[in-house]
């Protein structure tokens, strides 16, 4: 292959066709050199994933999911043409990835994005036909000390019908357009009337199969709409029902038919009246940015907000300052030759890291219980120190039980990155009389900072984001009283938007989407400049 | 190189083939039935949790029987089921049925994922707080089937009886020489409004006012009344710096310990924690709760029911099955045998008497009050819980700071 360089300034277009070609078929056959199996196994798996994938995307476009569809045909077109084409070694390797990245990261990140912009959240978490629906469902009202109609729902010509038995006994039939009159010639079985002639009577299996129609029939009582209208829900039993609500698709309104009070769209998901009153049920609609601005500007939701921002910054600052100088002053310590077994002690110093997180903050928490937990009672004497209570303290004990849990981390990589300085630094350093001290500040320190710094901002990021040890131990709490969300004040970011998605009666995903975001912003932000940071420090060593 | 590219190969097939049959089966759900053809009877899927899918486990194979639709009894975790139903109601790959906790009603109206169910008038074969609970805006929306509240555990071997007052109660609790005389469980931030209702009750107070349906009125936010007042003194008068009957650290599970450890004679609690009691050995009576106040003590009832879904494509076959398969006393019966839970069928709960732990709960149950079901509950229970703590664990004037947690969850609710 090298050789053609040499005369390249003399080949002809047929001249680099032709190699071209040569080069395509050297390339088949080293693929095919690696054995037929393999290709018989390529081929088959291709063959499975496209099969799969055909059905797939046939079944979405019989659902008209047309964009996930065109999605799916993209990705199997993809694969494919990695696949089949010599050479793209990379892309061999890369695309399993890619396509788990797409669908577990990239999608999730971006339906989260989406519901940031909408109003999703308790009361709106449909669409407005499924509210328009559910409210209608809701506001069909059972006449008061109306009977119950034992009802068989009859059949002529495609029509169905009612014939019920009243309260007298007697029969009577009506259907959607005819409202209820004596039907003198009905069959009676058992007290109910069941059949009439010229019509079909449904058993229970044409009733299942006509369910939607007979569901949605409502046969007017009497020529007075007030009266309200006959409707089953069982196919055996009819009841008398009023509809508070009129829907008016024409209109876009809701009418209460007993105040005469009209609902019309607000744009934000919900049926308002004119004097501002809306019907509980919504539906979800883009809110563009109003959860950014709810966030910053709502005074009972920025003064929680910024509060825990503060509080999330101190928490990941101290807890890797903590955790560092702790597991760097150890690591210094164990590494001195002069420390006897030290084997068993670095043993015992791992295993805080070994034990789950969420497991050792629950015994934390147990053991910070005020009245019954073993720091109170048996370190402290029996002293009521309310560690979990104290809106103070119960940092304070975050902070502690994070140090705990943290420092074997730090221990670990500081002692592989001393152990990795090399000795004649440090012996050059005592040889121009440079104390223990300066050694360490001015040598082994940059140099440990250089190999470990990377991993502070990652430990800072980790620790910005540390729902376990939030959630297990105090829980957010204590609750601050006058937020109108749901939030403590030893909680951090991300239990907040927990809380706020997914605690209590009203859940706000909208919201708690656009403070995710915001999360996403800072930690990406911070670790840029982070990584800026410690690439100069590099660069000065 | 040769084995790691075939090997490679073979994953990245594998990878991508599964990554596929993923979204063809997110794309089609072989479960929804076309209920369009007319040969197919339809399905019906219902979420329950493993307890009650044994006991239903006959009423559905009976149902397919009689009536030819196959009832799939899905099993969820009871802890997700609300969730679960709210979000994928919607998506319209929910269940026709499923079972909850009738406050959650509320907030399935609201979110419009639940439809009424009409019981006409089976509703009087039911016991009325079941029927009350299962009400909202004078509509029944659920089929109700256990009954659930609390009331007083005695250990016999500690105490002769329960008194009729709190007083009472604990200076036989002093008398027994136990480490606490009587325990009503409680939580350091949050105290224990629920375990605590009772004996807010019996001072006369309630959170909201009701209609005369049962019903709560969220217009009428009456916990801060005089009598809410008389409560919160008492309250404080009981925490840390009074009697200190009441500790705040006394979590639901150290108050279990602690009552299955014969450290008291008394124990405010459910249906629940009485299995524990009586494998730990401890001789139990179920007794009334005594009143603080001079009122009857009422604890809230739960009460657990069968929602239908608001778009159940299936709702004729969902209502058939739930009005004339599970309001029948085989059934009824078969699940409070499965959850030891009083049954909301008058039937079954009169022959569920027959045990003296049931007819003691029953008994306290009696005169129960259906907890709120209205989604204003969500912003009372933060305050609520908030406040008695603080009062527990000792304020100057318990009743001031009482009427202020009444304005506060009065500006909540706008």
């Amino acid at each position: 292959m090298t050789g053609h360089t040499l005369e390249k300034e003399h080949v002809t277009p047929e001249v680099r066709a032709a190699r071209r070609k040569q080069r395509r078929a050297e390339a088949w056959a080293e693929a095919a050199g690696a054995g037929w199996k393999v290709w018989l196994v390529k081929i088959v798996a291709l063959g499975v994933i496209d099969a799969m994938a055909v059905y797939a995307i046939l079944v979405l476009i019989s659902q008209d999911s047309w964009l996930v569809a065109g999605i799916a045909a993209l990705f199997v077109v993809a694969v494919n043409y990695v696949y089949l084409t010599p050479g793209l070694l990379p892309a061999k390797y890369l695309t399993p990835g890619l396509i788990f990245l797409f669908v577990f990261q990239i999608f999730v990140v971006l339906y989260c994005v989406y519901i940031a912009f909408t109003n999703y959240g308790s009361g709106h978490i449909s669409t407005k036909d499924d509210a328009v629906n559910a409210l209608l469902i809701q506001n069909q009202q059972r006449v008061e000390d109306s009977a119950a109609y034992p009802v068989s729902v009859l059949e002529q010509g495609g029509q169905f019908s009612f014939l019920v038995t009243t309260p007298e006994g007697d029969a009577e039939i009506g259907s959607a357009d005819r409202a209820l009159e004596p039907a003198p010639d009905a069959e009676f079985s058992g007290g109910r009337a069941v059949s009439l002639a010229g019509y079909n009577t449904l058993d229970f299996q044409q009733l299942v199969a006509n369910q939607a129609a007979i569901s949605a029939l409502a046969v007017p009582v009497s020529e007075d709409l007030n009266d309200g209208t006959l409707q089953t829900r069982d196919g055996s039993t009819a009841y008398q029902f009023i509809s508070i609500l009129e829907w008016d698709a024409a209109a876009d309104t809701m009418t209460n038919t007993e105040t005469g009070v009209v609902y019309a769209d607000n744009g934000n998901g919900s049926f308002e009246s004119a004097d501002g009153q809306s019907l509980a049920t919504g539906w979800q609609v883009w809110v563009g940015g109003d959860n950014f601005v709810r966030a910053f500007t709502t005074e009972s939701i920025r003064g929680p907000f910024l509060g825990v921002l503060v509080w999330t910054f101190v928490f990941a600052i101290l807890s890797v300052a903590t955790t560092f100088a702790l597991g760097l002053f150890l690591a210094i310590v164990f590494n001195d030759p002069r420390m006897k077994s030290k084997k068993y002690y670095r043993v015992i110093m791992i295993l805080p890291y070994a034990f789950p997180a969420f497991l050792s903050a629950l015994v934390w928490q147990g053991m910070f219980n005020q009245d019954f937990g073993f720091i109170n009672q048996t370190i402290l004497g029996g002293a009521a120190i309310p560690w979990l209570q104290d809106p103070f303290l119960a940092k304070v004990s975050i902070l502690i039980v994070n140090l705990w849990l943290g420092f074997p981390y730090m221990f670990l990589v500081t002692t592989g990155a001393i152990q990795s300085i090399p000795e004649d630094i440090q012996e050059a350093g005592r040889v121009d009389g440079a104390g223990v001290w300066k050694i360490f500040r001015h040598i082994k320190f940059p140099l440990l900072l250089v190999a470990v710094a990377p991993l502070l901002i990652s430990s800072f990021a980790f620790n910005f984001n540390n729902f376990n040890l939030i959630y297990m131990l105090t829980g957010g709490g204590p609750r601050i009283a006058d937020a109108s969300i749901n939030v403590g004040s030893s909680d951090i970011l991300i239990s907040m938007v927990y809380k706020v998605a997914f605690v209590g009666a009203e859940r706000d995903y909208g919201l708690a989407s656009a403070f995710s975001i915001i999360i996403f912003l800072l930690v990406a932000v911070i670790s840029y400049v982070s990584f800026r940071q410690t690439k100069v420090l590099e660069e000065l060593n | 190189m040769k084995v790691n590219k075939k090997g490679a190969l073979v994953l990245s097939a594998l990878v991508a083939g599964s990554m596929l049959a993923l979204a063809g089966c997110a794309g089609s759900d072989p479960s929804t039935p076309e209920s369009s053809e007319p040969a197919a009877a339809g399905e019906l899927t219902v979420w329950v949790d493993a307890d009650r899918a044994r006991a239903l486990e006959d009423v559905a194979k009976t149902f397919e029987q009689e009536k030819g639709v196959k009832v799939n009894l899905v099993v969820k975790d009871y802890g997700k089921l609300r969730d679960e139903f709210t979000a994928q109601v919607p998506t319209g790959k929910g269940p026709d049925i499923s079972i909850g906790g009738h406050d959650w009603i509320g907030a399935f109206v609201k979110d419009g994922v639940v439809a009424p169910v009409e019981l006409g008038d089976k509703a009087g074969d039911f016991e009325s707080v079941a029927i009350e609970a299962v009400t909202y805006e004078s509509k029944t929306y659920g089929l109700p089937y256990a009954i659930e509240n609390v009331a007083v555990l005695r250990n016999t071997a500690l105490a002769p009886e329960t008194p009729a007052t709190f007083d009472e109660a604990v200076a036989m609790g002093r008398a027994a020489g136990t480490e606490y005389p009587f325990i009503v469980q409680q939580d350091p931030q949050a105290s224990d409004p629920f375990h605590l209702y009772p004996f807010q009750t019996s001072f006369g107070n309630s959170v909201f006012a009701r209609n005369a349906d049962g019903s709560y009125d969220a217009a009428q936010l009456t916990i801060g009344d005089e009598a809410g007042q008389a409560f919160a003194t008492w309250l404080g008068s009981q925490g840390d710096t009074g009697t200190k009957v009441l500790n705040l650290n006394l979590s639901g599970d150290l108050a279990k310990e602690a009552f299955n450890a014969g450290k008291s004679p008394y124990f405010v609690t459910g249906p629940w924690n009485v299995a524990d009691a009586q494998a730990a050995g401890i001789e139990l009576s179920v007794d009334p709760i005594p009143s603080a106040g001079g009122q009857p003590a009422q604890p809230f009832a739960g009460v657990q029911a069968f929602f239908l879904s608001a778009k159940s494509e299936n709702a004729l076959i969902a209502n058939e099955f739930l009005v004339n398969y599970i309001a029948t006393e085989a059934v009824q019966t078969a699940l409070f045998e499965a959850g030891g839970r009083p049954p909301a069928l008058s039937a079954s709960f009169e022959a569920a008497q027959a045990d003296p732990i049931v007819a003691g709960f029953a008994k306290v149950g009696a005169n129960a009050v259906p907890m709120p079901s209205i989604p204003e509950m969500g912003s009372v229970w933060d305050d609520w819980g908030k406040t008695e703590a603080a009062i527990v664990k000792g304020v100057a004037d318990p009743a001031a700071e009482w009427v202020k947690m009444a304005d506060a969850i009065k500006s909540k609710l706008g």
